[in-house]
């Protein structure tokens, strides 16, 4: 039994490898994480625009990514951006494989994000564009003041566990073998792990993941239970929306 | 409710409309002069609503003219156009994440790029003129129904329009503040607006309209003022329509 619990639960190791956790992993893990959650969003919301344009030279590009980059396992993905574009991309970021990884993580997360903001500005009723039409606005102001606010409202629980999920897809860029130095959560409890044959330091990773994870979840119900509620008697705190809006404006 | 308006006339040309197959509107003429009411009656599915969403071209016609104040703009810019044509819809559509007074200030400053305060004020004013200044911070969904449309017109009214259309902006009302919301549209109409009405409030048609339109499948059949329609019905569609509404 002590032999059982001290494969996964061996204090020593554990406090061995906590300091590199901190310092290096957890960092690593919320830059990748990060990064991607930004950049998916932002090209996020330009797929679900264009899936949602009449044009069909913008709605077809946008089905087809989406098809493809939801279609493929992410470590597919993550393999054949970060080795593959490695060689086309080496001029710019050299041989370090970091940069790539967080494209490849971006462009799987946005193929996500994308279907997750269509839903919620479809959910959003046509009433609302046609009030703001009707009152003279363009399309494209009509989209980002009226429409689109609400319909990102709908879907932020959605999109919480989206960012939960790439916290968790991040482990996946292990595969692209990065310096010591940029090694993520996983990759720091796994080396330390396989030198000693102990899982404890995988134990201790898993832990810090859940610190970063748990809160998340549990934002994801505060979200939707303020959405639940909180449209009741409220005074517009003003341009709280615009903050929203303006993030999207960069991406269109 | 003193404030002088500009109106405009509205004049409708051989307005042609069809979904697919379904001939909707079949070559209809209607003209309103500035400053007067006509009310549109007539069964569900005869068109009414699609003639009315031609005005401001939310509905763009197949063929047909249209002209305001007498100049065609069947082909201009139709924002512009809707900053002229006021539109009020069943369902109200009120923007649910903003508050009230930022719905009437939200299109006063990105259409009409006013100043923030110019916009409040004006936002303000227009709230008072239909009694719910003190509703000016809450939520849409915080108010009632009727309380709901008095915003929406107000957000109407609020960009200055020369003529007003309203869609049916009772039919989703509880009985109670039908009454509120038709007096303010009454309120309107003595003030001079162009006001279009489709309704099926055949006791505010009588008292308020100027003339009356009756439709029926794509095509208006008969058409004059109040005591005309709904005393001397000449058409066996109108009196038919009317043995069941009145």
């Amino acid at each position: 039994m002590d032999q059982f619990l001290d494969t996964f639960l061996n204090w020593d190791y554990i406090w061995q490898v906590f300091p590199d956790l901190l310092k290096t992993g957890l960092v690593n893990t919320l830059i990748l994480a990060g990064v991607s959650a930004i950049i998916g969003t932002v090209l996020g919301m330009v797929l679900a625009v264009m899936g949602l344009s009449q044009k069909v030279w913008l709605r077809w590009p946008a089905r087809v990514y989406t098809d493809i980059f939801r279609g493929l396992p992410a470590i597919l993905t993550i393999l054949v951006i970060g080795q593959g574009l490695g060689t086309l991309a080496r001029p710019l970021v050299g041989h370090n494989p970091y940069p790539l990884g967080i494209t490849a993580l971006s462009l799987i997360a946005a193929a996500y994000i994308g279907e997750i903001f269509r839903a919620g500005i479809q959910s959003v009723e046509k009433g609302q564009l046609e009030a703001s039409r009707a009152l003279g606005m363009t399309y494209t102001k009509a989209m980002l003041l009226v429409v689109i606010p609400q319909g990102v409202r709908r879907v932020l629980p959605a999109l919480v566990n989206q960012f939960i999920a790439l916290v968790k897809d991040s482990t996946l860029v292990y595969f692209l073998g990065f310096l010591t130095s940029q090694r993520e959560l996983f990759r720091i409890g796994q080396d330390l792990a396989a030198n000693t044959g102990n899982l404890s330091p995988l134990v201790a990773a898993g832990a810090v993941y859940l610190v970063i994870t748990v809160p998340l979840t549990h934002l994801v119900n505060y979200i939707d239970k303020r959405l639940q509620a909180g449209r009741k008697v409220r005074a517009d705190p003003g341009d709280s929306d615009l903050s929203l809006v303006n993030t999207e404006r960069v991406s269109l | 409710m003193t404030t002088a308006v500009r109106s405009s006339s509205v004049e409708l040309r051989d307005i042609h409309v069809s979904f697919g197959t379904l001939e909707v509107l079949r070559g209809v003429d209607l003209s309103v002069a500035s400053g007067r009411t006509t009310c549109v009656i007539g069964p569900s599915g005869s068109g009414k609503s699609t003639l009315l969403r031609c005005v401001n071209r939310l509905q763009e016609p197949d063929s047909g003219d249209l002209l305001l104040d007498g100049t065609s703009v069947i082909h201009s810019n139709p924002d512009a156009l809707r900053q002229r044509v006021g539109m009020v819809f069943q369902h109200f559509n009120l923007f649910g994440h903003r508050s009230v007074l930022d719905n009437i200030v939200l299109p006063l400053r990105s259409v009409k790029r006013l100043s923030k305060e110019e916009a409040t004020a004006i936002a303000h004013a227009r709230l008072a003129e239909v009694g719910l200044q003190d509703k000016a911070p809450y939520r849409p969904s915080a108010l009632s129904g009727g309380q709901q449309q008095r915003v929406a017109i107000a957000r109407a009214l609020a960009m200055d329009p020369e003529v007003m259309l309203f869609d049916e902006a009772t039919s989703a009302l509880d009985p109670e503040l039908v009454k509120g919301v038709l007096n303010l549209m009454a309120g309107l109409a003595s003030r001079g607006l162009t006001l279009i009405v489709v309704t099926h409030e055949m006791g505010f048609a009588r008292s308020v309209a100027d003339e009356v339109a009756f439709m029926d499948a794509g095509r208006i059949v008969e058409q004059g003022s109040p005591d005309q329609i709904f005393d001397n019905p000449r058409s066996p569609r109108l009196q038919q329509f009317l043995s069941q509404v009145l």
